[in-house]
């Protein structure tokens, strides 16, 4: 759109300014969770707050790993998260593969069905699943967080593989055949090197959602000794509510949560976007 | 999504089905999906319907199985003016919610649009930023700024005049709710802006070029190409996030947790929860549940139809 430029240009400098201040009031947050990370409790309690974090340090980061339920937490969460990605992955690319490589009878109502379940929300459902994972005994586990995870995440990782697959041309299979691959050789030798791309996608998804999770894992993991990173953090705020927190070592401790979360989130956020909106921005 | 023509796909695919009759291999690719789908989604919502029609009281706690009573739950639930309270809180905060987010994410994109590459790529990491956070950490920070005591958001109103020293957000349910709305509309607004954004730079230049030597107003081009020329991608958009801001559970439990009073702060998923995990009243939360399940369903419909239409 470089053309727009020279139409706006009156108000360029002011649209600038705009955007600049906008992104300072996005961004503020975020900023604020590092900052007060940084700086001893005795400066955030103080009456006026310090915006930078002169005299700042890693203390807070420090007690936040020596104190011992973060570990524990982040174990969970690494579990969890790991058991979740592989199956999901394995899963959605076998559903990937028989929806965008095969017709066969029942197909459109199984993309349908995907579609639907994709877009249920946990809050309708959570209730039935704590007594499910209960009459099977596996609250407070991995086994069973994950298995919900599965099936949460499964839907969109399909839909998202699925253009994947469709975008290796099936004629490249066919000609590594001619030239006497088996079915079987042709597709991991020839497809599914150029699937590598869509795989890593779709598990930085999975890896988001599960990592990120909230109500599922609160209903699931009542004990205190299995909670997940987030659950830990709810820990903080609850004692907030009845306490003086130390709100420099929350803020450490979600640093500590986030930053990975938003390193893969630059990853996938493209391949995000256009997938949740498919053909709406083509037109 | 990248990107056969729906025509060669097709033919892509037939060619396989020539070649190599197996009818049963993609079912046998589907099986592991549709035997956790089943497991952890189907189970639990005929569950679900069953024990809407169950009677959980006080006995069923001490271990006497539940009593059939068919739609008893319903009827006393859609009797009871709390449930209406909720529902009536729900679906007002979801469609303030999505209203404020579209519209503040498309004047977001337009921005984007109209302004030079440095400021642009300032103004979508901040957006990024925001659109990455974890939903807990992000509310273990806006706490943290909107805390009575210490928070940000408080020196800052007092600074400017008003006297908001030590003022609790969080007990008072409007102001509770416009704590969650500033921090519901700062995590979506991101990826409004981002489709939108999408869906502007396809727009081409000769025709807003054509519109300017025309002597359409900005206003005009707005209204007359760039509205309907984005509608597309701002109907799914605005349909998401409806849908999403029905589900808003994380962020209300958060705010609950830092103090704020339940009963007149639940939301339907908070609600559930309370019912269910809170007074084991299994029925009558297997009830409201189906109500949200129905409500989302009938929410996805459009979207999904939309989507299908572009597997075909």
């Amino acid at each position: 759109m470089r053309t727009q430029r020279r139409r706006f240009r009156p108000g360029r400098l002011a649209a600038s300014l705009i955007a600049i201040l906008v992104a300072a009031a996005w961004a503020f947050p975020v900023y604020w969770m590092l900052n007060s990370s940084l700086l001893p409790n005795t400066v955030l309690t103080s009456t006026t707050p310090r915006f930078w974090p002169w005299g700042g340090s890693l203390d807070n980061f420090a007690a936040v790993f020596a104190e011992g339920s973060f570990w524990p937490a982040l174990g969970m969460s690494v579990a969890i998260t790991l058991t979740t990605v592989v199956f999901c992955l394995l899963f959605a690319f076998l559903a990937a593969l028989a929806i965008s490589r095969f017709r066969f009878r029942g197909r459109a109502s199984f993309v349908l069905a995907v579609l639907f379940i994709q877009m249920l929300p946990a809050e309708g459902l959570f209730i039935a699943q704590y007594k499910l994972m209960s009459s099977l005994s596996l609250l407070n586990t991995v086994t069973g967080v994950s298995i919900l995870y599965v099936a949460a995440v499964v839907p969109f990782t399909i839909w998202m593989l699925r253009g994947f697959v469709a975008g290796v041309p099936i004629e490249l299979e066919e000609a590594a055949m001619v030239d006497g691959l088996s079915r079987t050789q042709a597709f991991f030798r020839i497809t599914f090197p150029l699937l590598a791309p869509g795989l890593v996608a779709s598990g930085v998804y999975a890896f988001l959602q599960a990592w990120n999770e909230f109500t599922v894992a609160l209903v699931i993991l009542q004990k205190e000794e299995y909670r997940t990173l987030p659950l830990w953090l709810r820990g903080f705020v609850q004692a907030s509510a009845s306490r003086a927190t130390d709100w420099g070592q929350v803020m450490a401790a979600s640093t500590l949560v986030a930053v990975p979360v938003i390193i893969f989130f630059m990853i996938v956020q493209g391949r995000l976007t256009s997938g949740l909106v498919a053909g709406a921005v083509k037109g | 999504m990248t990107v056969l023509s729906p025509a060669r796909e097709q033919a892509a695919a037939e060619s396989v089905l020539r070649r190599r009759r197996r009818p049963f291999a993609p079912y046998l690719l589907l099986l592991p999906t549709v035997a956790i789908l089943l497991l952890a989604l189907g189970y639990p919502l005929v569950w679900q319907f069953w024990t809407s029609t169950q009677k959980f009281g006080l006995a069923q706690q001490f271990g006497r199985p539940p009593q059939f009573v068919g739609m008893a739950n319903y009827v006393q639930l859609f009797a009871d003016p709390q449930t209406w309270a909720v529902v009536g809180r729900s679906i007002a905060f979801c469609l303030i919610n999505a209203a404020i987010t579209v519209v503040l994410g498309v004047l977001v994109a337009l921005l984007m649009n109209a302004i030079g590459t440095i400021s642009r790529l300032v103004l979508q990491v901040a957006m990024l930023l925001a659109w990455a956070m974890p939903v807990i950490a992000s509310m273990t920070v806006w706490i943290w700024l909107f805390d009575w005591h210490r928070g940000v958001a408080n020196w800052l109103l007092t600074a400017a005049g008003l006297d908001f020293t030590n003022h609790n957000w969080l007990e008072q349910p409007l102001s509770f709710y416009f704590v969650a709305t500033v921090i519901v509309v700062w995590m979506s607004v991101p990826f409004v802006a981002f489709s939108v954004y999408a869906g502007l730079t396809q727009i081409s230049e000769e025709v807003m070029e054509a519109a300017a030597l025309d002597g359409a107003s900005p206003r005009q081009r707005f209204f007359a190409i760039i509205l309907p020329m984005v509608r597309p991608v701002l109907m799914i958009v605005t349909l998401l996030q409806v849908i999403w801001d029905l589900r808003v559970f994380a962020q209300i439990k958060m705010l609950q947790d830092a103090g704020a009073p339940t009963a007149s702060t639940d939301l339907l998923g908070t609600y559930i929860y309370r019912l269910g995990v809170g007074a084991s009243d299994f029925g009558m939360a297997s009830a409201l549940s189906i109500f949200v399940l129905v409500l989302t369903v009938a929410l996805s419909l459009f979207y999904v139809l939309h989507l299908m239409k572009e597997d075909s």
